[in-house]
């Protein structure tokens, strides 16, 4: 039995047990939008460049309901990031939600599974928002997590409290004995005036194949404020697909940075749909790759209210055979006067095997906006390169050093210290130098 | 200490060097002029061994060693130093982490102990005040938005903190202001001794007002045509060089 074949057995056989409810209808629409358009390839538009195809050629164990796994708290210790301990940590195993494994600390935080959500006094925000990154997502593979939604939790930022521990999210997989399909889900709601800082990261445990298709949809309210880091830096040989989706349904503050530092392929959708006025939003990533990992990031900036910011800067190191995507689209809607939209894709090569592929595309349908654009694709300064030798530092550490600063920008908008001493440590790592 | 010999030179198959013969000893201060394009910064990179120039004829010794077939690190190691007529802006990395590595570097390259943070504070304060430079300037990423002056001044900074035995100092006095010109002056004649030897390349007299040098030498389409003292300096600043441009080319006609 393929993959696909058991997909679908798993779905029959989980539907035949819902008792219905609100997220039975949204499922079985997504999954027969999963069966009409099946795996991206490279013929779909936005999956040009990233095939994941063949990764539906071998048998993952797929349980949704039941995720079979004996990790541990102990095994967590390993995974976890610096700071946790005054975050909020929401542990996700093989795609389910783990309560026992998680912490809240925030009386402001409220954790619920979707299903239940979708019965109580959230039933309007999960009944409003759920699925709605369907509609910038368009591809079987995001139709696949949400045929499974019920599954996934709710994330509840209540009203006006600064939460000052931050959530944590992990997304665990555990491969030690058999390959891993998980579909984590999540629906994050942010009330008016609430302040939160999210953090993702993921981690394999084990050699089978790994393969994480992870949907995160984020409401933002009135006057709140979120910042977001994703954080990848699993295994080589694992897979995933990640989608974050934020919806800013009033004038509200995203601060997103996506660090993706390894993986075989990695697909990031980042997307912003400022459906509100004087929205604001600066989104950041760096990717260091070598190996042969791919990693492909495509955002989208929907502008649709007047009077929105929005500032993308994108940089890439790309070395050994790696190879890099970056796809950048801003709308500028009709009615989204005084639009102010920028983005910048910037990438070094340190290989002749490295490359990338980068795609600006801006769709401006208003007149009076500012809108800008840029993408570079190029070496390490030699220049720079000389001038550090010429000083004594030899070039393996001169090399290190003109990377590490190449990073340095994206680096400092990691506002809590101790993500971005970690980061800037995985990078330091892998150039193999410290940083004086 | 350094003695160069019939030095050719070419850079994408253009001849800019065509036989240089110069010697320096300890304790001297050589300083070279020349118009623009003749090819002072031409021998300062290939001294200090940037490779897109091709040494095509003749040789270097520094020191007793081959210095052509050096790294440019093992070269900083054995004591040359370039200040650049265009310092680099590296965004990114601070200008203490840049110098930092860097003695370090070279401490590590004679076998020593790389400086604790204590240490290399202490070194870099006593510098500081002697080349008059701000702990803002060095805390922002190396010469990135920093004005000409403050560049030029990092440079002889750098040059302060690394001691080396060769400094080659290209253009360090162009677009100074009056005060810059005696603060980098008096770092180099600080950093004088009779163990040390200064190749300034400059337009202007003024700098060697301060810096008073053993020889000057004017470069000139690739060849050093005249060497002299000081007083040479004197006359080129009075006559301008083409009363030696002049004169090269009725030689070469003769
Ligand atoms: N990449 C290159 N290709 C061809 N010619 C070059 C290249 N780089 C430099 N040159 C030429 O080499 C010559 C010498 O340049 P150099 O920088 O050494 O002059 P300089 O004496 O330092 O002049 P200045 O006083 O203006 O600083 C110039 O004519 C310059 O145009
Ligand atoms: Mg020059």
């Amino acid at each position: 039995m393929n993959t696909i074949e058991n997909i679908t057995e798993r779905f029959q056989q989980l539907q035949s047990t819902n008792p219905g409810g609100l997220l039975k209808q949204l499922e079985q629409d997504a999954f027969n939008d999963f069966s009409k358009m099946g795996i991206p390839t490279a013929k779909h538009e936005e999956w040009k460049y990233t095939r994941i195809g063949s990764l539906f050629n071998q048998e993952y164990l797929f349980t949704p309901d039941r995720p079979k796994s004996s990790f541990s708290g102990k095994e967590l210790d390993a995974v976890r990031l610096p700071g946790y301990e005054q975050a909020n940590e929401l542990v996700f195993v093989n795609g389910m939600y783990s309560s026992s494994l998680s912490t809240i600390r925030s009386a402001e935080l409220v954790v619920l599974s979707l299903e239940h959500a979708s019965e109580n006094e959230y039933r309007d925000i999960v009944l409003t928002h759920l699925g709605n990154s369907s509609k910038y997502v368009k591809d079987g593979i995001h139709a696949l997590n949400t045929a499974f939604v019920h599954g996934g939790i709710f994330v509840h930022v209540k009203n006006s409290k600064v939460t000052e521990h931050p959530v944590y999210i992990y997304y665990i997989t555990d491969a030690r004995s058999v390959n891993i399909l998980s579909q984590p889900r999540n629906l994050v709601h942010i009330s008016e005036h609430a302040q939160v800082q999210l953090v993702e990261t993921y981690a394999t445990i084990g050699a089978a194949e790994s393969f994480t298709n992870q949907v995160m949809e984020i409401i933002v309210e009135k006057n709140a404020s979120v910042e977001y880091y994703k954080i990848q830096n699993d295994a080589d040989h694992t897979n995933q697909v990640s989608t974050t989706h934020f919806r800013q349904v009033g004038k509200s503050y995203i601060h997103a940075v996506t660090i993706s530092l390894n993986g075989r392929i990695v697909r990031n959708n980042l997307n912003i749909a400022m459906e509100a006025e004087r929205c604001e939003a600066h989104l950041y990533g760096l990717y260091f790759l070598n190996g042969y990992s791919h990693i492909d990031n495509h955002t989208v900036v929907d502008n649709i209210k007047p009077n929105c910011l929005s500032n993308e800067l994108y940089k890439g190191i790309i070395d050994d055979s790696a190879t890099a995507v970056f796809n950048g689209k801003i709308f500028v809607q009709p009615n989204a006067q005084k639009t102010n939209a920028y983005q910048s894709n910037k990438n070094i090569l340190l290989s002749d095997m490295a490359s990338v592929n980068t795609k600006p595309q801006l769709e401006i349908f208003a007149d009076d906006v500012k809108c800008s654009h840029g993408c570079t694709v190029g070496r390490l300064d030699e220049e720079g390169l000389f001038y550090l030798r010429s000083r004594g530092i030899n070039e393996k550490i001169a090399r290190s050093l003109l990377v590490h600063a190449f990073a340095v920008d994206i680096l400092e908008h990691i506002k809590p210290e101790v993500l971005r001493n970690y980061v800037d440590q995985l990078i330091s790592e892998r150039l193999e130098f410290d940083i004086a | 200490m350094l003695t160069i010999r019939n030095l050719h030179a070419s850079i994408e198959g253009e001849k800019i060097l065509k036989g240089i013969n110069l010697e320096i000893k300890p304790g001297e201060v050589h300083a070279i002029m020349g118009p623009n394009g003749s090819g002072k910064s031409t021998l300062a990179s290939v001294l200090a061994g940037r490779s897109d120039y091709k040494v095509t004829e003749g040789s270097v010794t520094y020191l007793g060693k081959n210095l052509l077939e050096l790294s440019p690190e093992k070269r900083a190691g054995e004591g040359l130093f370039l200040a650049f007529q265009y310092p680099v802006e590296i965004a990114g990395l601070t200008t203490t982490n840049f110098i930092k590595t860097a003695v370090n570097e070279i401490r590590k390259y004679h076998g020593k102990e790389p400086l604790d943070a204590v240490q290399f504070l202490r070194l870099m304060k006593e510098k500081m005040a002697l080349m008059n430079i701000d702990q803002s300037l060095l805390s922002r990423s190396l010469n990135e938005g920093f004005s000409g002056g403050e560049k030029k001044r990092n440079e002889i900074f750098q040059m302060a903190m690394l001691e080396p035995k060769l400094a080659i100092l290209d253009e360090t006095d162009s677009g100074l202001d009056i005060d810059a010109i005696r603060i980098v002056a008096n770092g180099v004649n600080k950093f004088r001794n009779k163990d040390n030897a200064v190749l300034l390349i400059t337009h202007y007299q003024r700098l060697l007002d301060y810096v008073i040098p053993d020889f000057v030498h004017v470069l000139y389409n690739g060849r050093i045509v005249r060497s002299g003292t000081k007083e040479l300096a004197l006359e080129l600043e009075e006559r301008g060089y083409d009363f030696i441009k002049n004169e090269v080319n009725e030689e070469q006609e003769a």
